[in-house]
């Protein structure tokens, strides 16, 4: 078993404001190798699942069982270890502005590497062509020396999926990992994501606005909506019916199940994301967030 | 205005009435504590003293003898601040660190280990108190009574109180800024010093060698008086040619006063430059 | 797997050389300084020294606390303070006074004049002032604010001269235009405006100074410092370690109200 979540529940303590309640009754269970989709409106709850599985916070009641280990049951040390197992996309990376592609992709070994080895790669970076070949995956491989300042959003986004394959996590999860890419450079994402987890019989979770990927992709869909678990169904049982059901506070349409107009990049650097697309010399693409 | 109202009085008139001798009423004691007594000055004797001194002002001591003298205090100087401000990082780094809440594992979840965590940053917090609430000239006194006359006391003194200073200071600038790399790298199960360096440092690392030059600049100033309590550089060869009311060597060295101060200035603007 | 091609080596290298440039300018500076000086830190970090420390520590504890004493450090805190006090005061009276014309109101020449001036009082340490002051006025408190007060007038000058340059002219102008005497118009339009920033500066000198007036009297200018030196000169360990903390006291209660007063100001100015 990867992991088991038996009745969890989460409320946020709100201080001064009422507190809210995030997570409501959650039991799910998943074998080690398989792949699942989260689903849900906004504000339903994917993210503080995602960061309990990642044993980044602790959840106010049931009971969590991480890779076979109760996450807050553990020692400074072996919680430490444990952590270094699991690997967490963001949505939005938090990545340094100074720092280059290659430090921020070698940081995803801290957890495992010896102090000397990470210090030494502060000055010089003890592996280079493991980087390297993990953000190739992307198709970011001219970008291994450069600054992440220098980077789009979109950019930055994969620096953080090719920080988290370095890992080689045993429990890969994913928040949003494509929101910031067009259409293409997601499906090659997701690829990667899926090719990854299967050849090391890794679990892969992954929370997803996108519908239609989810449905594509992953042979189970989760839909959750303010904090509970309406369905987990494999992809082919997931009705029209329960999708509207599933979005029907936050908007009248269903969502398309072709790519909305929404997933392509507003502005003009589609080109630059694109594989092999060019962008003009010198310009410095904006920087997301 | 109608008839029969009295000429308006300023409302605040009372007010301010009241604050003025309130004011005084403070001063009184003040100047009585302070024995603020400006006749003293032209006390004849005060007076005799002070004129011969200044007197001997013009010229100032240029004789090669004593420059180099002044020269070698200078470089013990600049030395001592530049040791004394290199002692006061290495010490203030691991507790700036400790201190710092984003860099905090156990504050995670929470984890295991709150309390400990929490007992440590306390503890930390104690002791960069004491280390800068004590003034650095008073550590040097202790420091001289401890290892003897000579710069090593004023070196330690810097490092002491400057450690303390930087130490808070450090672990400020780490909470201010963008944390959430940091937290990333704890979160994914990397220690404490190696999420610093590649999460926070990055970051704050700038802002970080700009303080410490800062203080170093800082600590120019206090070493040039380190002397006077015996703990080497200009301020022993100031506090001899004062006792001796040696008026041309004083005013020689007030003037390397002005230029090192003036000096430091411009080499800590040269180096944050270079940082930036 | 790949391996790491020739290019990329290098590339890997090539992290802003003026950076490294810099860290080693610091690093043989600090070495050279430690050379310079001579000090030995292994023979300061060495168990013997450590011993001997420890029984000069011990010589401190415990601090003398008795009653008679006590009223002693008492008043000498409220000399420190009263030290301070009159000093910054005296310096920020100055500070105007050395403020207009360095601000060029009366003409450039006396403009560069007043700035040398206000330099040169403020390169010199107080400490140092506080040495030529107990020459002048003898030893004892008056020595040491006007001490403080010399240097300060140099620091505050400055401050003071740069809100006054910054300051709009326009109120002021409409005044002379309106047949007001130069004097006068400084009086009603620009010292209204920049008074809140003047008060400012001067507080936070005043917060600075109290610390150093703790240390002045150590040339013999008054305060908890002429009492330490007092009693350190005569090996009263006891004695000078009550001082000390009450040193201490002071520096953290000027330091936590100033910080609570900033406080209360930001979320009351907004």
């Amino acid at each position: 078993m990867s992991f088991t979540l038996d009745r969890v529940g989460l409320i946020h303590p709100g201080g001064n404001a009422p507190e809210q309640r995030a997570l409501r009754a959650v039991s799910i269970d998943a074998a080690r190798g398989e792949r699942l989709a989260i689903i849900g409106p906004s504000g339903a709850g994917k993210t503080s699942l995602l960061r309990i599985l990642a044993s980044a916070i602790r959840p106010t009641e049931g009971r969590v069982s991480v890779l076979g280990q109760n996450p807050w049951q553990l020692t400074g040390s072996q919680l430490k270890r444990l952590r270094s197992r699991i690997g967490f996309v963001r949505q939005s990376p938090p990545l340094p502005p100074r720092q280059r592609a290659i430090t921020a992709v070698i940081a995803g070994r801290l957890g495992e590497w010896p102090w000397w080895k990470s210090a030494l790669s502060l000055i010089y970076p003890v592996d280079i062509a493991g980087p390297r070949d993990e953000l190739a995956r992307l198709d970011l491989a001219d970008r291994l020396f450069d600054r992440c300042d220098r980077l789009s959003g979109g950019q930055l986004q994969r620096v953080g999926v090719a920080r988290v394959l370095y890992q080689r996590p045993d429990l890969l999860l994913a928040d949003e990992p494509i929101s910031a890419l067009d259409p293409a450079l997601a499906d090659l994402t997701v690829s990667e994501l899926h090719s990854e987890a299967e050849s090391r019989g890794a679990t892969l979770v992954a929370s997803l606005h996108a519908v239609d990927v989810a449905l594509r992709r992953f042979p189970r869909v989760i839909g959750l909506k303010a904090g509970e678990v309406i369905f987990d169904l494999p992809p082919a049982k997931v009705s029209d019916a329960v999708l509207s059901d599933l979005y029907a506070s936050e908007t009248v349409m269903l969502p398309p199940r072709e790519p909305r107009p929404s997933d392509l990049p507003a502005d003009g650097c589609v080109p630059a994301d694109l594989p092999g697309g060019g962008r003009p010399d010198g310009a410095v693409p904006p920087r997301a967030i | 205005m109608p008839s029969g109202f009295r000429p308006q009085r300023d409302p605040d008139a009372l007010r301010r009435a009241g604050w003025a001798l309130a004011a005084l009423l403070v001063l009184w004691p003040i100047l009585r504590v302070a024995e603020f007594n400006p006749a003293d000055l032209f006390d004849a004797r005060n007076l005799e003293v002070m004129g011969g001194f200044l007197g001997q002002f013009f010229p100032p001591n240029l004789s090669i003898d004593f420059l180099a003298l002044a020269l070698k205090a200078t470089m013990e100087t600049l030395a001592m601040a530049t040791a004394g401000t290199a002692l006061a990082m290495l010490l203030a780094a691991p507790l700036g660190l400790m201190l710092s809440h984003s860099l905090s594992i156990s504050r995670i979840g929470p984890g295991p280990g709150r309390g400990a965590g929490r007992a440590s940053r306390a503890l930390v917090r104690g002791v960069l108190l004491v280390l800068r609430g004590i003034p650095e000239l008073v550590w040097a006194l202790l420091m001289v009574r401890a290892f003897g006359l000579g710069p090593a006391a004023g070196v330690i003194a810097i490092a002491l109180t400057y450690g303390g200073m930087l130490g808070k200071v450090y672990s400020e600038i780490l909470e201010s800024g963008d944390t959430r790399p940091a937290r990333e790298l704890l979160e994914s199960g990397s220690g404490r010093l190696m999420a610093f360096f590649y999460g926070l440092l990055p970051g704050a690392g700038q802002e970080l060698a700009s303080y410490t030059i800062y203080r170093w600049e800082c600590a120019v100033r206090a070493s040039v008086v380190m002397g006077f309590v015996g703990a080497g550089g200009l301020g022993q060869l100031m506090d001899q040619s004062m006792k001796m009311l040696n008026g041309g060597e004083v005013s020689t060295m007030l003037a390397i006063f002005l230029l090192l101060v003036l000096l430091a200035d411009a080499f800590s603007v040269f180096l944050r430059k270079l940082l930036a | 797997m790949s391996t790491a091609t020739f290019a990329e080596r290098r590339a890997a290298l090539g992290l802003c050389v003026h950076c490294w440039l810099t860290v080693l300018l610091l690093a043989v500076l600090v070495w050279t300084s430690f050379a310079y000086l001579s000090v030995d830190l292994s023979s300061l970090f060495s168990i013997e020294s450590g011993s001997s420390m420890a029984r000069f520590i011990l010589r401190f504890f415990p601090p003398d606390l008795g009653g008679e004493f006590l009223r002693r450090i008492a008043r000498g805190t409220i000399e420190t303070l009263a030290i301070s006090a009159l000093g910054t005061l005296l310096a920020a009276g100055a500070g105007v006074l050395l403020a207009l014309p360095a601000a060029g109101r009366f003409g450039a020449a006396l403009k560069v004049a007043t700035r040398f001036l206000l330099n040169f009082l403020r390169s010199v340490p107080e400490l140092v002032w506080a040495a030529l002051m107990v020459l002048a006025a003898g030893l004892g408190p008056f020595a040491g604010t006007l001490a403080l007060a010399l240097h300060t007038s140099g620091v505050l000058g400055r401050l003071f001269a740069e809100s006054l340059e910054n300051a709009p002219p326009e109120p002021a102008r409409a005044l002379t235009l309106g047949g007001a005497a130069p004097a006068l118009a400084f009086a009603y339009a620009t010292l209204p405006l920049i008074t809140p920033q003047l008060v400012a500066y001067s507080l936070y000198r005043w917060e600075m100074n109290i610390r150093m007036a703790t240390v002045l009297g150590f040339v013999g200018a008054g305060g908890l410092g002429q009492m330490l030196y007092y009693e350190l000169s005569l090996l009263h360990e006891p004695q000078a370690c009550s001082i000390i903390l009450a040193m201490l006291a002071l520096v953290v209660l000027v330091d936590a109200a100033s910080a609570w007063i900033r406080r209360r100001q930001m979320r009351s100015g907004g």
